[in-house]
């Protein structure tokens, strides 16, 4: 369980995070949504630690991620991250990108590294382009080698921040049929997105956040036909989400 | 005109032994100074008190000229530090060595904050240790980014070794003012010694050219 209590983080003078507590459960997929300036991603960036936060703690079981560099490289272990602007490393091929993790975190040898990278681009749809490198690639094929480089970690947990953003309409489509292949074979996420039918699609709960404060955590099904709040049906108003499913 | 170069073509040897000591003050400069630079631009690009300080160190090395540095080390400090004598080699050595690490610095940090900070995120949510990014991830991208500013700072490092005449390093300058004082052939001797440092650095920018494009794997 990943216990997160009174959370707070301030940017200058912007209050991002305002005492956000929420208990996640590694077994249930997470959409987090709302919107922008909401402070959805600082929220799921303090997760793995590359936000800390101004006060508040956050445990994954017992242990605190930000009380020693230990607890936050066990908890990065567990964890994978999946970028907005996917944040491949842009001098290294897309099987290079996989494999450096793997040889200088997990300690594979190169041929084991290159066996299990190439099964998780295998796994994304890229078998053919394991020697290009970033800039020869198009956006929806960076992110898919960026979701490949994640799960070859083998995390028991993936973050996806915003994982559609930054692409077109149509590699939208083709980004997110990975992402819900993976969950429907079991993948654990959370997930920050923009694209709600994706989100009541692949999420089992919603969680709703406006102005740094989380508004409701609410069974998928149940939030996009009775939001709780008067703030997310206005928030799903706007979206003009029609609750269809493509 | 009077030009006769007969009197010159003999100590066309002794001026070219010169290339050596040249070359070996740049050499360990170079190598100090990329060390030291490097290091201190990974200080310096983080916010710290250590690195207020390295930046205003950096500050005074770039501020000053090296003909004063060299002058301020080998004669001034001699006065205020008893039983210090260096060597006009040992002054050269160090002097070359801070001066252009304190140039370097400002290349690398300019280098590491070239670097899409995305990518180091995304290799800390990997849990890629701090060296293991500095060395498979910093270093990589940033030198294919400041390349060719430090093959530059290489080039005006070997010119400015020129300067370690004043205090009788033994270097190319320094023999020619030995050769044109017994031959009384200044210019003769001058369009050997321009020859000579031009020949040098064309070879080291040609040399950085095809680094370089080794180095571009964005054009690959």
């Amino acid at each position: 369980m990943i216990y997160v209590n009174r959370l707070n983080k301030h940017f200058q003078d912007s209050h991002v995070l305002n005492e956000v507590s929420i208990t996640f459960d590694p077994h249930i997929t997470y959409a987090i949504i709302g919107s922008s300036g909401s402070g959805k991603s600082t929220l799921l960036r303090c997760l793995n630690g590359l936000e800390t936060p101004t006060s508040g703690v956050i445990k994954i079981d017992d242990v605190d991620i930000f009380a020693s560099k230990d607890n936050l490289a066990k908890a990065r272990s567990n964890m994978g991250m999946v970028f907005q602007s996917f944040n491949l490393f842009e001098h290294k091929t897309a099987i290079e990108n996989v494999m450096f993790a793997l040889i200088k975190v997990k300690q594979h040898t190169k041929e084991e590294a290159f066996k299990i990278a190439s099964q998780a681009l295998d796994k994304v749809g890229l078998s053919h382009r394991y020697n290009n490198y970033p800039h020869q690639l198009s956006g929806g094929e960076k992110q898919r080698v960026s979701i490949a480089r994640t799960l070859a970690m083998s995390p028991q947990l993936v973050l996806f921040d915003e994982p559609t953003s930054a692409l077109d309409p149509e590699m939208t489509i083709e980004v997110l049929k990975v992402i819900k292949a993976l969950v429907k074979d079991g993948l654990k996420c959370i997930l920050v997105t923009h694209e709600m039918t994706f989100a009541k699609e692949v999420a089992d709960m919603i969680v709703y956040m406006d102005q740094g404060k989380i508004l409701e955590v609410t069974p998928s099904d149940d939030f996009f036909t009775q939001p709780q709040t008067l703030r997310a049906q206005q928030f799903l108003s706007h979206t003009q989400f029609k609750g269809e499913t493509q | 005109m009077n030009i006769d170069f007969t009197r010159i073509i003999p100590r066309i040897p002794y001026l070219l032994e010169g290339v050596q000591v040249t070359l070996m003050i740049a050499l360990v400069a170079a190598l100090i100074g990329s060390v030291l630079g490097f290091t201190i631009a990974l200080i310096t690009s983080k916010k710290g008190p250590l690195g207020k300080l390295l930046f205003l160190f950096v500050d005074f090395f770039r501020g000053t000229p090296l003909y004063f540095q060299l002058f301020f080390y080998h004669y001034g400090l001699p006065q205020v530090i008893p039983g210090f004598l260096p060597t006009a080699y040992h002054s050269a050595f160090v002097i070359f060595s801070i001066n252009s690490a304190a140039y370097l610095s400002e290349i690398f940090r300019a280098g590491i904050q070239s670097i899409d900070k995305g990518q180091i995120e995304a290799a800390k949510a990997l849990n890629i240790s701090t060296w293991d990014i500095v060395v498979g991830i910093i270093i990589p991208i940033g030198a294919k980014n400041v390349l060719p500013a430090i093959i530059n700072e290489f080039i005006t490092l070997i010119k400015e070794t020129s300067v370690a005449a004043v205090i009788s390093v033994n270097e190319i300058m320094r023999r020619h003012t030995i050769v044109a004082g017994t031959t009384f052939r200044a210019f003769e001797s001058l369009i050997i010694v321009g020859l000579i440092y031009y020949t040098i650095t064309k070879t080291l920018s040609i040399l950085g050219k095809i680094v370089e494009r080794k180095l571009r794997y964005d054009l690959r």
